[in-house]
């Protein structure tokens, strides 16, 4: 495949759509929040299953009467399962228990399916901890691709990952998607993907500025980025061609993981080609930034 | 050109060995089991209790498939699920509450395999299906009470030495005591300071302040760590005794962090009871022995322990309880004999005192108190056979004991028998024994159906997204491509080997990790296969594959270490399920460099190596 597309052309535009996409997501962060799950929220859930379809209404009833004003039921999946989340404040684990034996009582008998409880205090735990752990990665990374490259690049695959990270949150907020463990899993993870595809781009970026040295930056990083487009579509193309399969096949409990990942791929591919790039365009990278080859860079100068 | 060596072929050729070798213990089906432990956690199941369950079962004239010893349980192999119903029914029968049964799925991997650590994939819960808990380990109650025992022995010592003091109080979490005079607070400093030094550094942090000849003292980092360490084992100890008797087949007990255990029992599906008995208290209890004046209404008949013949009848009212014993250690007494040494804490130090010091002569007992579960097989109302657990409660007496002297916080119990007696006796004392109380912080429960439907949709997920990368990568790439769906194939068997032999836990999230694997692994292929494109077009197919896969190289590891770094931190932050997903990718990465890189180039160098080619078509 040979990609003609004059990628930088549209730069300005594309910055602006980051840079609104991402002003939106902080201000949904700021205000609306996110919809924690159990593993942060602390609290209680229940997955019962049912033989028929059960109107949540009467459940929702049930509790209420019986002094659980603070229960939400929901469907999980199909019109037979039902979760129903307890916000447990004074922490005890075995509200959910007399939840089902509640229900059961009053002739809704379903399956237990699944249980769980957090207290609060393992819930600001892993807040504190998710938090933390993102930021040591985004750091560790900024300083290997530093090391492995020039600053400006780290700056720029930075960006593009505070970038991802930011949007894909942004979503959750504003689409009020449960935001638990795996999805925050599926975010590092994204960040690893994300830089994947931006040390791609970067280093043939890095590659063409030593090689073809009379050209502009601009159409530097637009043959760069139209050489390494076929790579980045088609890796994209295969990564969601499973991710999707994980989504539609791999059940509720993993849905939001699977839904983070496929938004952070389908970002990630855009920030590797636009937000790197914007930066490294902000930044005017030159020549002279990569003028010193470094040694591991060496072998892979042309030959004559 | 284009040829490996024959080192590096044989190099690719003992990881493949290796990988598939390791991955095939996954591939036998697993087969119902029992395993049988005695109830007792201080004996293991030894050649005897195999004869008997032996001859049990050829009495009822059911055929194990294979009977074996394995660390402390005896694990009896079965061909069919009646036989295993079966056999937990005669067993549990004939042999009552001398042993726990537990029922279990076996893997049947073949011993060769299992010689060279062969085993398959360990299921998290999510998987299997199960209880999990995690607990806290409330370690200021832990100190509250060691400052209280520090309390009454200063309280003694100074007193002793003449030091005389006119207030002494525990206040947030420090130990206050007040002297009379400032020779008296002189003398208690130097005390202290002569106190303070342990084998691992100073145990004390002591606050002065001579204007009112007031000291406070508290624990040090160093001692604060001892007493947590010392409480989290203690508990884990007494942990493991209680799981033990819910006879599940695999739990883990183990701590996390500072000051948690967690606590996983697979198969079990009711948390409420598995609650009870991890979660119980005072298993222990001091009681005097009834005598002629206790009226009849007041006494209860116990069986000791180690004779359930003999009996002894006791008071009703219990003097302590187990949860007032902080320590349970064997020593010797003047002359050589084994003795038990009992530490209790404040409280139970006092309630002792005063029930021994009008009744010095009497005897004191201690109740071994124990929440059991039975399990029988019942009809229920859709006419199934069923396992139900039950719990009871059974007290025995593990010593009787003549008291010499009023008690206190510490005692001693002699003419226990042999040193073997005693620290089994002292081991039972701990038992029953927390040392700081707990609190349950979670608590997940997945039923069974659910791990099962868990692993059926992982299993559908990998298989649809497999499917769908090789059709494409088949059609993009064709012959390149066909190298490249070989090798991912034998990356999963790759992964599959290594978390086999790693005793790595799969999760539902660690199958997504696959599953993503699954999609980024061709990723190197892609990017290798895409500079050979572009190399093509103005060199020779040959040097355009050489040069394809040295260029891409650094751009594959650079984009692969990076993903590593984010994996690795996951699997630092993450608990259960998400470690799983961090160790499946981490695993994921590694193998997925080796067979893209390795692999499939000496496929490209098998198939085009040594030929003249033209043309190639990729």
């Amino acid at each position: 495949m040979n990609f003609k597309i004059q990628f930088m052309k549209y730069r300005k535009i594309a910055g602006i759509a980051s840079i609104l996409l991402f002003s939106i997501s902080i201000l949904s962060l700021t205000f609306r929040g996110l919809v924690l799950g159990l593993d942060f929220s602390g609290g209680t859930s229940v997955h019962i299953t049912y033989e028929s379809p059960v109107e949540l209404e009467s459940l929702r009833n049930i509790l209420t009467d019986n002094g659980y004003e603070d229960s939400q039921v929901v469907n999980f999946g199909s019109n037979l399962d039902v979760l129903i989340k307890v916000d447990d404040v004074d922490g005890d684990s075995s509200i959910g228990l007399s939840v089902f034996n509640l229900l059961n009582e009053n002739g809704f008998i379903g399956q237990l399916k699944s249980y769980g409880y957090v207290g609060p205090q393992v819930g600001s735990e892993l807040r504190d901890q998710g938090g933390l752990g993102m930021l040591v990665a985004l750091f560790m990374i900024l300083m290997y691709v530093a090391f492995r490259f020039q600053y400006k690049f780290a700056l720029g695959a930075v960006t593009a990952l505070g970038h991802d990270v930011v949007i894909i949150l942004g979503l959750f907020s504003i689409f009020a998607w449960d935001f638990d463990l795996t999805v925050l899993a599926a975010l590092l993870a994204v960040i690893g993907y994300s830089l994947n595809d931006t040390i791609v781009v970067s280093d043939r970026i890095r590659e063409n500025f030593r090689t073809q040295r009379e050209m502009e930056p601009m159409n530097m990083i637009d043959l760069s980025l139209n050489q390494t487009l076929g790579r980045t579509l088609v890796t994209s193309l295969t990564t969601l061609l499973v991710l999707f399969a994980l989504f539609i096949f791999g059940g509720e409990m993993i849905k939001g993981f699977s839904l983070a990942l496929i938004l952070g791929v389908l970002v990630g591919t855009y920030s590797s080609i636009y937000v790197v790039a914007n930066m490294l365009m902000s930044l005017t990278l030159i020549q002279e930034d990569l003028a010193v080859p470094e040694p591991e860079g060496a072998e892979f100068d042309e030959l004559p | 050109m284009n040829k490996f060596s024959i080192t590096q072929y044989l190099l690719i050729l003992f990881v493949l060995i290796l990988g598939f070798t390791y991955a095939l213990p996954n591939l036998y089906p697993t087969q119902p089991s029992i395993q049988v432990a005695y109830t007792d956690s201080g004996k293991s199941a030894d050649q005897i209790l195999l004869n008997e369950l032996q001859d049990i079962l050829d009495n009822n004239e059911i055929n194990p498939q294979e009977i074996f010893l394995r660390d402390n349980k005896i694990v009896i192999k079965f061909d069919s699920l009646d036989d295993q119903l079966d056999s937990k029914t005669v067993l549990q029968n004939k042999l009552l509450d001398k042993v726990i049964i537990a029922l279990n799925l076996e893997p049947s991997t073949p011993d060769w395999l299992k010689e060279i650590g062969g085993q398959p994939v360990k299921l998290g819960l999510d998987l299997s299906g199960g209880v999990h808990f995690l607990l806290e380990v409330d370690i200021e109650t832990a100190q509250q009470g060691r400052l209280e025992l520090l309390l009454d022995s200063y309280r003694k010592t100074f007193k002793e030495e003449r030091i005389e003091f006119l207030n002494s109080s525990i206040d947030d979490l420090k130990l206050v005591f007040e002297f009379k005079t400032r020779d008296s607070y002189n003398k208690a400093l130097s005390r202290y300071s002569l106190d303070s030094p342990g084998l691992s550094g100073l145990q004390y942090i002591i606050t002065e302040r001579p204007a009112t000849n007031t000291l406070f003292l508290e624990y040090s980092d160093v001692a604060l760590r001892e007493i947590r360490d010392y409480a989290v084992g203690q508990n884990l100890i007494t942990l493991r005794n209680r799981v033990n008797e819910l006879g599940v087949s695999e739990p883990i007990v183990q701590r996390e962090g500072a000051s948690r255990i967690v606590v996983q029992l697979p198969g079990v599906q009711d948390p409420t009871a598995a609650k009870k008995i991890i979660g119980k208290t005072a298993n222990l209890e001091f009681r005097l022995e009834a005598n002629s004046r206790t009226s009849p209404l007041r006494k209860e008949e116990f069986p000791f322990k180690e004779n359930e013949f003999m009996t002894a009848s006791l008071e009703k009212a219990v003097v302590v309880s187990g949860d007032r014993v902080t320590n349970a250690s064997t020593g010797f007494d003047e002359s050589g004999f084994a003795q038990v040494n009992i530490t209790l804490d404040m409280q139970g130090g006092r309630a002792m005192q005063k029930a021994t010091s009008g009744n010095i002569g009497r005897k004191l007992a201690v109740l071994f108190v124990e929440q059991k579960s039975k399990s029988e097989l019942v009809i229920d109302e859709n006419g199934e056979t069923v396992i139900e657990q039950s719990t009871y409660i059974e007290k025995n007496i593990i010593s009787l004991a003549t008291i010499q002297a009023v008690l206190g916080t510490s005692f001693r119990i002699t003419g226990v028998g042999t040193p073997q007696e005693a620290s089994e006796l002292a081991l039972l004392l701990r038992a029953g024994a927390l040392a700081a109380p707990m609190k349950f912080e979670e608590e997940r429960t997945i039923g069974p159906s659910l791990g099962q439907e868990n692993i059926d949709k992982g299993m559908k997920s990998i298989m649809i997204g497999l499917a769908l990368v090789v059709i494409f990568m088949t059609f993009y790439y064709r012959v390149f491509g066909i190298a490249a769906n070989i090798s991912l194939l034998i990356n999963l068997v790759l992964i599959t080997g290594i978390m086999s032999l790693l005793g790595a836990t799969l999760t539902l999230p660690g199958i997504a990790g696959i599953v993503l694997t699954v999609g980024m692994a061709v990723d190197a292929n892609v990017l290798i296969f895409a500079r050979i494109r572009e190399e093509l077009k103005d060199k020779d197919p040959q040097t355009a594959i050489r040069d394809g896969f040295s260029r891409a190289f650094i751009t594959i590891f650079d984009a692969n270490v990076t993903t590593l770094i984010a994996a690795l931190i996951l699997y630092v932050i993450g608990t259960g399920p998400v470690k799983g997903f961090a160790i499946t990718l981490s695993i994921g990465i590694v193998t997925s460099m080796f067979t893209a890189i390795m692999c499939t180039r000496a496929m490209v160098n098998l198939i085009y190596g040594n030929k003249n080619i033209k043309e190639l078509k990729i």
